[in-house]
């Protein structure tokens, strides 16, 4: 066990897997000579040669799309989009060609490429770095969504990413790159893709989220069960697609009270698919509505702090007080 | 016969298609088409039988097991790469194959077959682009036609020739006849030497025509007039091939009506079996999605 922070467990993670197999390259913007802009392959370029990690044109259609060709042809490519908010010129190739590459030649024909994407607001990102936009793609069958929010996670879930034999786009939330620390497991650690886990434990009431809204609604818990005695279990999905219902069934069943928590537009956000299969499958367990909190319908998030924190927080505590409403209901 | 409910004409690309495919090694190279690349994919290696499989949407269907519309090739064993219906996506894949190709030392190359509509598209450009900023063994072949459904050529660039686009990539960009087959298989094979050699990608353009509508659901009389289409048929590469076999004493007239009596009791053959194959089974719509890892054995 290391304490780190998510970046360096992702940087790591990535090192290690690529000097234990050479079919590994990763090609991107910047992630050559300038090491990504977030650091992730600093010093990638000199170990691993020009061959392996690739500065490619301004291009993400194409980062994609060649992606696909060599994953066609016996490699494993990890494609960085420089911020999450660029990738929609690629949505095509993922939509249209990664995630239908199986399903259409009828098992002939595979893709196994992970794309990994910078994402979600609060650094002062503004409207083209701050989106949030795994709806998009936990939409689309045959791709993963993954979206981890521990240093733990993050490497047990990218080696089982890279390990996987069909496309994963691969969600970091760029304000828990340097934020969240936390013990990561030493040697080959790898998380199952698709299984939830109990962020906090709790008795009174469930709150499903994912990415750095998990780390809120924990500490949002935590005051909640120091101030009124209420233990919320917060469960975080890890991954949007697949997504572990089971594990979140299995709480709200336990506490009778639901609620969803996440930073992407709350109108048919992440959460809206979570609520709705909890009102499907577990209606008559609930004590009390469901409860879902998203960003507001606002094209993502404004540059001015007060416009930003607006996004975050529309009401100071607004989370909290959520909480505790849900629990007195 | 009306049994075929959609079929994408090749009738007039068969110089092109047959000449550039010919220089490519089966079992070696990677094959990249189209839809309308019908000849390139006989060329690789699909069968007739294979084809009214696809044809049909039968459940052998090599490319998709009857999922995708006909003349949506692929197959795997042949080193067909599947393709999807919106345009010019395969020409990034095309790249990204030929870029394994040298990493892992093969000495082989790409064929990437598209219409010139294709050349409008970024991910066309994006393809190009990467694969001569890394001089990567990969040969574009644009099958001109004049028309993208019923879109003109002047309506699609400003330019005459597709090819002269390649000098934008820092490529060789060459023009050729796209119905004398030799001339296309000579510069295919030029071509393939140079990507062998490192030399990096050609892009090769084919004057050609189609004959008939776009699809079996497209009415070409909308936008071109029958005058246009018959005179194209004078150049006809069938044709051409076939007087230069004659004019040659390559072949004589009765060699070649025995080819081509041949030809068609293989085709019709292939139609027949191909018609009494199995059609898919329903319950198998839901399949690979994913991988399905094996649960029959431990």
């Amino acid at each position: 066990m290391t304490e780190t922070n998510l970046v360096t467990a992702i940087r790591e993670t990535l090192h290690s897997e690529m000097a234990a197999d050479d079919r590994l390259v990763l090609l991107g913007e910047d992630v050559g000579a300038r090491g990504g802009v977030f650091k992730v392959s600093q010093g990638f370029l000199d170990e691993f040669g020009d061959q392996r990690v690739i500065d490619t044109p301004l291009a993400e259609s194409g980062i994609v799309g060649v992606a696909i060709g060599m994953a066609m042809h016996g490699m494993l490519p990890i494609a960085e989009i420089e911020f999450a908010d660029f990738i929609h010129p690629a949505f095509d190739q993922i939509v249209s060609e990664a995630a239908r590459m199986r399903y259409r030649t009828n098992n002939d024909w595979t893709c196994p490429l992970v794309i990994r994407a910078p994402c979600g607001g609060g650094i002062h990102g503004a409207l083209y770095h701050s989106q949030s936009i795994e709806a998009f793609y936990a939409h689309i069958p045959g791709l993963k969504v993954v979206m981890p929010s521990t240093p733990a996670d993050a490497a047990g879930l990218l080696r089982a990413s890279i390990r996987d034999p069909d496309p994963v786009l691969f969600l970091e939330h760029k304000r828990c790159y340097r934020a969240i620390t936390g013990e990561v497991p030493a040697g080959d650690h790898v998380e199952r893709i698709g299984a939830a886990v109990v962020a906090r434990p709790g008795t009174d009431l469930t709150v499903v989220t994912y990415g750095y809204e998990r780390h809120r609604c924990v500490e949002a818990a935590d005051r909640l069960a120091t101030e009124e005695r209420v233990e919320a279990e917060v469960v975080d999905v890890r991954s949007l697609a697949p997504l572990d219902m089971a594990a979140v069934l299995a709480s709200v069943r336990k506490t009778s009270r639901a609620m969803v928590v996440y930073e992407d537009n709350r109108t048919y956000g992440a959460g809206a698919e979570i609520a709705s299969a909890i009102a499907e499958e577990a209606m008559f367990d609930l004590d009390a509505p469901l409860v879902r909190i998203g960003g507001p319908d606002i094209p993502a998030m404004p540059y001015a702090t007060a416009l930003e924190h607006f996004y975050t927080e529309p009401t100071p505590d607004h989370i909290y007080r959520a909480m505790h409403e849900l629990a007195r209901f | 016969m009306g049994r075929a409910p959609f079929v994408v004409p090749v009738s007039g690309h068969e110089g092109c298609q047959i000449g550039t495919a010919a220089a490519l090694v089966p079992g070696v190279d990677v094959w990249v088409p189209y839809y309308r690349d019908l000849g390139v994919v006989l060329v690789a290696g699909l069968t007739p039988y294979e084809v009214f499989l696809g044809v049909f949407s039968k459940a052998d269907d090599p490319a998709s097991g009857g999922r995708q519309m006909p003349s949506h090739w692929g197959a795997r064993r042949l080193q067909i790469v599947s393709h999807s219906s919106p345009i010019a996506t395969q020409v990034p894949h095309a790249a990204g194959i030929a870029y394994a190709m040298r990493y892992r030392d093969e000495q082989a190359v790409v064929g990437c077959w598209f219409g010139e509509g294709a050349t409008s598209e970024g991910d066309w450009h994006e393809g190009l682009n990467f694969a001569a900023i890394h001089a990567l063994p990969v040969l574009f072949v644009c099958e001109n036609n004049e028309y993208a459904i019923s879109v003109r050529q002047d309506k699609q660039m400003a330019v005459r020739d597709v090819a002269s686009r390649a000098e934008g990539y820092g490529m060789p960009g060459v023009v050729v006849d796209g119905s004398d087959v030799l001339a296309c298989y000579a510069a295919m094979r030029t071509a393939r030497d140079r990507a062998i050699a490192g030399d990096g990608p050609t892009l090769i353009e084919c004057k050609t025509y189609r004959y008939l509508p776009h699809t079996s659901d497209d009415d070409d009389k909308s936008y071109r007039p029958r005058s246009e289409v018959d005179e194209h048929r004078h150049s006809d590469p069938i044709d051409r091939s076939a007087a230069y076999l004659l004019e040659h004493t390559i072949a004589d007239a009765a060699a070649l009506e025995t080819m081509h009596a041949e030809v068609t009791a293989e085709v019709e053959a292939a139609i027949t079996a191909a018609w009494d194959a199995p059609d898919p089974d329903p319950a198998t719509a839901l399949r690979y999605v994913f991988d399905e890892p094996d649960t029959t054995t431990t």
